[in-house]
């Protein structure tokens, strides 16, 4: 499946993008974070959580294909 | 169908004129008794030597707003509050400028006090908000909130 990933802050820095089509098969998280670790090497020392359909999700959440982000640690206020 | 949440976003810096005419606004509210407001302001951090300059903040917006929306919905279950306003800036903000201003108002002040301090650490730890800090010579670094 086609899923579109969008990519936050020092993190978009790493990926070089704000956000990417990926061609995918359907994976839980732990299978989206191996690939996108090989995609961009640079994400493995950076300390991130996956979104899916605007919350956060765990490693064994099944990706439905829908609005997936990766966050690096939050700074607001 | 998708939801539409308030957007607390504010381009720039929150002004005192801005924050002025908000507790203006709450004259005609004469159930208050009691408001409360927090100001999050951008601090010269030093580090190595160099001074933070500004903060650039970004935010997945969609789902920044619709987590304020839930930490606002949660905060009114908590404590008894009349009203409550969330502004947070994106964009450049500078040292000494406001960046985050909460406002909550109640017709008592235990309320105000408790769901204040509720609300600004739930932001800190909830909403995908990231900042950038410039120093003076234009290099950067990414806050992580502590």
């Amino acid at each position: 499946m086609h899923i579109e990933i969008k990519y936050f802050g020092m993190l978009a820095e790493v990926t070089g993008c704000s956000s990417e089509i990926l061609e995918l098969s359907v994976t839980p998280v732990s299978g989206l974070k191996e690939f996108l670790f090989k995609k961009h090497p640079g994400l493995q020392q950076k300390d991130f959580r996956i979104a899916q359909n605007q919350e956060l999700v765990s490693e064994e959440t099944m990706l439905t294909g829908q609005e997936i982000a990766i966050l690096p640690p939050f700074a607001g206020g | 169908m998708k939801t539409t949440y308030k957007n607390v976003f504010k381009q720039g810096p929150i002004s005192s004129e801005f924050i002025g005419a908000s507790i203006a606004k709450h004259q005609s509210k004469t159930g208050i008794g009691a408001h409360n407001i927090f100001l999050g302001q951008v601090r010269a951090d030093e580090i190595d030597g160099k001074a933070v300059a500004a903060i650039e903040y970004t935010a997945y917006e969609e789902m920044a707003n619709k987590k304020f929306h839930d930490i606002r919905e949660t905060t009114f279950e908590k404590f008894n509050l009349t009203c409550m306003h969330i502004y947070h800036s994106l964009g450049t903000v500078k040292t000494g400028e406001i960046c985050l201003f909460v406002f909550v108002s109640s017709p008592r002040r235990k309320d105000v006090f408790k769901a204040l301090e509720y609300v600004v650490e739930a932001i800190k730890k909830e909403a995908p908000v990231f900042g950038k800090e410039i120093f003076e010579d234009q290099s950067h670094q990414w806050k992580v909130n502590s």
